[in-house]
């Protein structure tokens, strides 16, 4: 654990107590998820009870208790999206990836969620990885899409 | 550029005089849409296209202003080039050495580029004259084409703040107050509960500060309203704010942003910089004395945490749960000091009831429903995108002579209007009037203005499932009804939908629904149950067939339809053999093809696969 | 001095009492789950709802939390008031099956059965042990996590608490259970296994039984 890149982080904020999410926000873009010790330093630093920071921390889907791959794909369930084959994609993603959404591939490469609106529905059915955004996908082109971001399918993972 | 803040109303006005004065209308201003959908569209390429080519093709000058959201998703990217006001649609990167060498310097138009009138064949010229745009009443959308959203003197030059500055010399807080009272303009984000009275209670309250909130929380999916709005034009939301703070008497805002619009945070946080930059927001506001200051707050998106008061525990850095209280948030809300929090549409529309009058405003609309309302009109129809309409039109008109009808020219079946806490609208009703209570007496709501418009290959039973799972996850969990009622709810219907329907099911889901509507915590509990009671009220007929005969009409329920190849129309060509994922289908190549009903896991990549429309549904 | 109408009977009650503890002033019995007099009120059980308001337009407000206003007209139990009771309890219970408490709640409001498919759970989540460690303990040990039905009572990372000084007040006040009996340790008990309260089981004492009042959760360990 860095403590100054945290420091910083909560200094930007003027370590309100009313910016905890923003501060936790911030430190998971660093580390890519939060990990016990930093909410722990981060309830000390800004004077909160570790079991109010831990239930802001598992309250929110965007933050992350377990390790996160390197590449996050968001998949868009929303009810534009659900009309416009959504879950064929969501599917079409699991299977390539093997694991379910809300879990991370074994080499820490990808982490697939589902979000419910991104605010694209003009563009249903719509997959983010990272801040790309890709809509209008026909399942088929999902591969494809992964392709792009050092997914192979020999490396295929076990179903479990 | 020096920047001199805004001491005086006259300031404002000479600045306007020379902005505009600066502002050369004959020359060429080419404005690209860079709102998320169209930048997911890639239209960040096609102004970085642009940009090079005036310089290559040395035009001199020509302005080339990045805007917001435009509204016709469904044909973007969009770009217009003035003064001529030309739009074209779906515009490539590979179309702008075009656009520039002959719309641009020929004032020429390029008609593959143009929207194409799809019954009539007709190429349309100007946006106002495309149909989508044409049957709309964009009070608060038509800036969109005309404002980059970071620069503050674009909103300036169209008279922006001028309202404040009526609000802070002409009026007193109580004149502005009994304005917006007047004008009777209802809540936006789905309560309809009328703002000036929510503004009236707040500013009588006991207790100080008091505090002035924008709910850009947009949780129901499928709606993105407030995304456009604030990303597009956030000084028309910010102007809002202050005036209403102004009628108040609160020194503080908050504009609460959900994370998943990084754009909005973006344009918003520019915007305030700029407010400040000019005098027209923190200390003495245009030299009047009043001081307001205003910042955002962003949070991780729950669609419970735009609950009033789940977002005023969210900005107090807590979980952003509802609260379990009796007294309003607007006596004792953010901190237990009267809070007054509102949509961000709602605040929009406080500019124009102060410029033009709340007569004016009252003009638009039915009895209890004055002024418009945005739409997502999203789903299966042909025109997706933001819509703005008078209060009072009807859902035909929205859905046939804005949208264009349905894709593929299907049959409609339902619009959902108010997410997971509205219903689907038959096509019986759907000449219903846009109007806060009568959708409220259909048994769905207004809602933020999501709309989703449903057509003939939608199975009802699996549209309420949907919304009961999604409610399911975003629960806050707190109250029983809610938390144990929702789960279950979602149990009966998954259990139907796979063909374990049982006799009593329909009966056992209306008796969760009326517990949850009389003893939920918050409006998500107690709203949970109008999907369902929508569809098992306009179609009960879907129920009947998934419960007794173990059948989904539409075969959409996958456990109640088998995937089959016709013999007659298969050609042998592997198409839909190489394509399943469960490696199902055997076959030659030129012999007939069959799934393996065993294997088979009814992913539907098969029918999607094959040109034949040899695979059939049954 | 406020008068409200209390089932037909007009009273009088102090300014700052809720419905509930009017109500228990003048001896009428409400349910309550996750309501402990000295802990701020939950308000998350619906259990203790009373009807308000007369005519077309009533509503069901939680007395707990709902203060006594003028004139205002309330109905104890009403059809609409056992109904939503009667439903809360099922729900409940089908979460909660071996719960004694509950028990006794169906059986005096005619819950017959359990029309939903049983959960194994032992926590209702109703929260009083959380504000009994924060408001009346001042630990702040354990509290809630997540959200929706994975909502649970947990110390931080669900592994005992610095700041839990086991003193047993959580599972005092549960409840769900009467004096909870822990047995042998469970991974996911709250407090991490305070053994405040030690099981006289059969291997310890030949043939001394166990003489708490059970939740019936421990058989299995007979």
């Amino acid at each position: 654990m860095d403590r100054t890149k945290i420091d910083r982080i909560i200094e930007h904020y003027g370590a309100d107590k009313s910016e905890l999410v923003p501060i936790l926000y911030d430190i998971q873009a660093e580390y890519r998820w939060l990990p016990e010790d930093v909410l722990k330093y981060v309830a000390k630093s800004l004077d909160l009870s570790l079991v109010d920071v831990y239930g802001v921390a598992s309250f929110y889907e965007a933050f992350s208790l377990e390790p996160r791959g390197k590449h996050l794909i968001r998949v868009c369930l929303g009810t534009a999206c659900h009309v416009r084959g959504g879950p064929r994609i969501l599917e079409t993603a699991e299977r390539l990836l093997g694991i379910r959404s809300s879990e991370t591939t074994a080499d820490l490469k990808f982490t697939l969620e589902r979000v419910n609106c991104l605010g694209c529905c003009a563009l249903g059915p719509v997959m983010v990885v990272d801040n790309e955004y890709y809509g209008k996908l026909p399942s088929k082109r999902v591969e494809r899409i992964l392709h792009n971001y050092g997914f192979s399918s020999s490396t295929e993972q076990k179903h479990d | 550029m020096t920047r001199k803040k805004i001491k005086s109303s006259s300031d404002l006005d000479k600045l306007r005089q020379k902005i505009l004065a600066k502002r050369d209308p004959k020359i060429p201003c080419i404005t690209v849409c860079a709102g998320t959908g169209c930048q997911a569209y890639g239209s960040e390429n096609v102004v970085v296209a642009l940009q090079e080519e005036v310089e290559n093709q040395e035009l001199g000058k020509v302005y080339i202003r990045v805007t917001g959201c435009h509204g016709f998703c469904e044909r973007g990217p969009l770009v217009v080039i003035y003064p001529q006001g030309i739009c074209y649609t779906e515009v490539k990167t590979e179309d702008v050495p075009d656009i520039v060498s002959q719309t641009v310097r020929e004032g020429q138009i390029i008609d593959r580029l143009l929207y194409t009138e799809p019954n009539t064949g007709e190429k349309i010229v100007h946006e106002s004259g495309i149909p989508f745009y044409k049957y709309q009443t964009r009070l608060l959308l038509e800036n969109n084409l005309k404002i980059d959203p970071k620069n503050i003197e674009d909103y300036i030059a169209l008279g922006g703040y001028s309202a404040l500055a009526k609000a802070l010399f002409e009026m007193t807080p109580e004149q502005v107050l009994e304005e917006v009272k007047k004008a009777n303009l209802r809540g936006r984000g789905g309560g309809g509960f009328p703002a000036g009275r929510k503004w009236e209670t707040t500013r009588n309250a006991l207790g100080n500060p008091k505090y002035v909130i924008v709910n850009c929380d947009e949780g129901d999916p499928g709606a993105y309203m407030n995304r456009s709005l604030m990303e597009g034009n956030p000084h028309s939301v910010i102007e809002g704010l202050i005036i209403g703070a102004y009628a108040i008497g609160s020194p503080e805002g908050f504009i609460y942003v959900r994370e998943e619009y990084p754009l909005a945070v973006e344009n918003t946080s520019i915007a305030l910089a700029q407010a400040r930059e000019y005098g027209l927001l923190g200390k003495n506001i245009m030299g009047s004395g009043f001081d307001f200051a205003a910042k955002i707050h962003r949070s991780a998106g729950a669609f419970v945490s735009g609950e009033s008061s789940a977002l005023m525990t969210a900005l107090e850095g807590k979980v952003g749960e509802p609260k379990p209280k009796y007294v309003h948030t607007a006596v004792e809300g953010l901190w237990g000091k009267p809070s007054n929090l509102n949509n961000v549409e709602t605040w929009a529309n406080v500019p124009l009831i102060i410029t033009r009058g709340a007569d004016w405003f009252t003009s638009i609309g039915t009895e209890g429903s004055k002024g418009t309302k945005i739409f997502s009109l999203v789903g299966k129809v042909k025109n997706t995108g933001l819509v703005e309409v008078p209060m009072g039109i009807t859902l035909r008109e929205i859905i046939y002579n804005i949208g264009g009808g349905i894709l593929g020219n299907k049959k409609f079946k339902a619009v959902q209007t108010g997410g997971p806490s509205g219903g689907g609208i038959p096509e019986s009703l759907i000449d219903t009037a846009i109007d806060f209570d009568e959708l409220t007496k259909l048994g769905s709501m207004m809602g933020s203005g999501g709309m989703i418009v449903m057509d003939e290959a939608t199975c009802m039973v699996d549209v309420a499932k949907y919304f009961v799972n999604f409610l399911v996850e975003e629960s806050c969990g707190k109250c029983v009804p809610c938390r144990e009622g929702l789960e279950r709810m979602s149990e009966i219907l998954t259990a139907i939908c796979e063909g374990r329907g049982e006799e009593g099911d329909i009966k056992l889901l209306e008796e969760l629904a009326e517990v949850m509507k009389d003893a939920s915590l918050c409006g998500l509990g107690t709203t949970a149950p109008n999907p369902v009671l929508t569809t098992l009220r306009y179609f009960p007929d879907e129920y009947e067939a998934h419960i007794q005969e173990k059948r989904c009409p539409v075969h959409v329920c996958r456990a109640l339809i088998g995937y089959y190849i016709d013999a007659g129309k298969c050609t042998g060509c592997l198409a839909c053999l190489k394509a399943c994922p469960e490696g199902a289908i055997t076959g030659e190549k030129e012999e007939v093809h069959i799934i393996n009903q065993e294997k088979c896991n009814k992913c539907g990549i098969c029918y999607d696969s094959c040109k034949f429309d040899a695979v059939i549904i049954k | 001095m406020k008068r409200i109408k209390i089932n037909g009977i007009s009273v009088q009650v102090e300014d700052h009492w809720t419905l509930l503890e009017a109500c228990k002033f003048y001896g009428i019995d409400i349910p309550t789950l996750c309501y402990y007099a000295g802990l701020s009120p939950g308000g998350l059980c619906r259990l203790c709802v009373v009807e308000i308001g007369k005519g077309e337009r009533t509503n069901l407000v939680t007395s707990c939390n709902y203060p006594v206003e003028e004139r205002l007209v309330v109905r104890t139990h009403s059809e609409r008031v056992m109904r939503t009771r009667k439903m809360l309890v099922e729900l409940l219970l089908a979460r909660c099956p071996s719960s004694k408490t509950l028990q006794d709640f169906a059986a005096k409001m005619g819950v017959q059965g359990v029309r939903f498919r049983v959960k194994h759970e032992t926590c209702i989540l109703c929260g009083l042990c959380v504000r009994m460690c924060a408001e009346q303990m001042r630990a702040r040990a354990i509290g809630f996590a997540s959200r929706g039905k994975d909502r649970r009572v947990t110390p931080p990372f669900d592994i005992k608490s610095e700041e839990c000084r086991t003193c047993g007040a959580c599972l005092f006040i549960c409840p769900v259970c009467q004096l909870r009996c822990q047995g042998p340790q469970s991974p996911n008990v709250v407090c991490g296994a305070c053994m405040n309260i030690e099981p006289v089981c059969l291997e310890k004492h030949e043939d001394v039984r166990c003489y708490l009042d059970t939740c019936g959760l421990c058989f299995k360990g007979r």
